[in-house]
């Protein structure tokens, strides 16, 4: 008896568009695109504070314009998918149990979701 | 099989992401709302500078600014494997570098306010 | 009275005898409501065509035989019930595996990578059997208790795009199978595990897509085990980094 095992290819370039969830997931890691062009653009506005109001003055009026409210539009949905998924799977990666039972999941979630609420209005209310 | 390295950049990946989960929306809300010329009075200079003066708060700064860029650039290395680069060795001194050359440039700018 | 469905099988056939590549054959299964694919499968192999060839065994999602691609997503033919189902199903073998003839994949690889992880019981030390024997509260069961419910079945590795994308990932079933041993309390064998476990091929190749978690036919959410395992193993390594002195 002969063996011809067949292997099928899979796209090294394309193979996610296959599913939703392969899709999905590809949207959560592009995501740290935005983070970090957003990261380096907080360093420019460090840069600025430290060089002295009126570099700053030119930073803030730099970010004016389609292009700053385009991309920080886009980094604002960027960055809240990254956080829901951050948390939603948070339960899987660090299980809590508590004498015989484990922490039921959507406490866990529950309590990120809560805590970034609580995170977000406190630098809301600081900034504004 | 040699054990990998790649903890050191995980632990960062996780830290920061758990980081910029809980702080980054509300950060980039802040500068929607000054790109789109809301409120003069936000961020102003000195409240920032004052911030940034205080051993706490550059410490705060710097634990952001560090932990955004190191999760952002271990995704990136691996996104741009999923894209089907294969060159990992060359993408990942690439990636860090640039998570590197942030984190130098977060220090001076810190150390000079 | 049952009701019944004229189903089109859609199945993917390979002889290594006379094909050079995989071709669809399509098959009119009547198939009554409450049958699950593995059964129309059966109807064809009893009826229509003794050629068709597949793994199956319990039908009943414990052996984790009968894994196939069903309309493109990894599932127990017997489990995948015909009334969740149009009037078309199309059944390929496992992907990500090579094809060994029609539905039956080649499984070495996954056997070996199994096998690599040591999955048993190492004691810490040894203890004769005059000792007595182990001892464990239900918690320090509940600890381990979800992963010893692989059945091997595969569709993990199916579901895996990095599996798929990079043949030497260790993959999801066999790093929970070291994940099972390495927390359970009669086990002090993890060392010997990391060997294998804390590759680049081994955890490391993971990215947390999840969707091994989302077709395992058994909740043992492998997705979970690996990304415990990759906190335990930074851990490790900042331990034997920073404080070397550190006994483990």
């Amino acid at each position: 008896m002969s063996r011809k095992p067949y292997v099928r290819e899979v796209s090294k370039t394309t193979w996610f568009l296959s599913q939703p969830r392969y899709k999905r997931y590809m949207a959560r890691e592009v995501t740290c695109v935005f983070i970090l062009i957003y990261t380096f653009l907080l360093i420019c506005a460090l840069g600025a504070l430290a060089k002295g109001p009126d570099a700053f003055q030119a930073f803030l009026h730099a970010l004016r314009g389609p292009l700053g409210v385009l991309f920080n539009l886009a980094a604002l949905v960027a960055t809240v998918y990254h956080s829901m998924s951050w948390f939603d799977v948070t339960p899987q990666a660090m299980p809590i149990q508590r004498g015989e039972e484990f922490v039921p999941g959507n406490v866990i979630v529950g309590a990120h979701y809560g805590a970034w609420a609580v995170v977000s209005l406190i630098i809301l209310i600081w900034g504004i | 099989m040699a054990k990998s390295n790649k903890p050191i950049f995980w632990g960062l990946f996780a830290a920061g992401g758990t980081v910029t989960a809980f702080v980054t929306p509300v950060l980039v809300l802040l500068t929607l709302f000054a790109a789109m010329g809301f409120s003069p009075d936000l961020f102003t200079y000195e409240a920032l500078r004052g911030f940034a003066a205080h051993w706490l708060g550059k410490l705060i700064i710097l634990g952001v600014i560090v932990l955004s860029l190191w999760h952002a650039a271990h995704r990136l290395r691996v996104t741009v494997h999923d894209f089907g680069v294969r060159a990992d060795a060359v993408v990942a001194y690439v990636v860090y570098g640039i998570a590197g050359l942030g984190t130098l440039m977060t220090i001076v700018y810190l150390l000079r306010i | 009275m049952s009701e019944e469905r004229q189903i089109q099988l859609e199945v993917l056939r390979y002889n290594p005898e006379t094909d050079s590549q995989p071709r669809y054959q399509t098959y009119t299964v009547p198939c009554v409501n409450e049958w699950v694919v593995l059964d129309a499968l059966n109807y064809v192999k009893e009826n229509l065509d003794p050629t068709l060839s597949y793994r199956w065994s319990c039908h009943m999602a414990v052996c984790g035989s009968c894994g196939y691609m069903i309309n493109g997503e990894p599932k127990l033919g017997c489990k995948a019930f015909i009334h969740e189902y149009g009037d078309h199903i199309r059944v390929e073998p496992l992907a990500n595996f090579p094809i060994e003839r029609d539905l039956v994949t080649v499984v070495e690889d996954f056997i070996a990578k199994l096998a690599s992880v040591k999955p048993y019981l190492i004691p810490k030390e040894d203890k004769p059997i005059s000792a007595g024997e182990f001892r464990q509260t239900p918690a320090e069961l509940k600890k381990y208790k979800q992963y010893t419910l692989c059945i091997n079945c595969m569709l993990c590795y199916a579901a895996c795009p990095q599996y798929g994308l990079v043949p030497e990932f260790l993959g999801p079933a066999a790093i929970s199978m070291a994940h099972r041993y390495n927390q359970d309390s009669r086990d002090g064998g993890r060392d010997q595990r990391q060997e294998v476990v804390a590759t680049d091929e081994g955890v490391w190749e993971c990215s947390f897509v999840g969707a091994c978690s989302e077709v395992c036919p058994k909740h043992v959410d492998p997705a979970g085990a690996l990304q415990q395992v990759k906190v335990a193993s930074t851990i490790d390594w900042y331990k034997e980094h920073l404080m070397p002195w550190v006994k483990k």
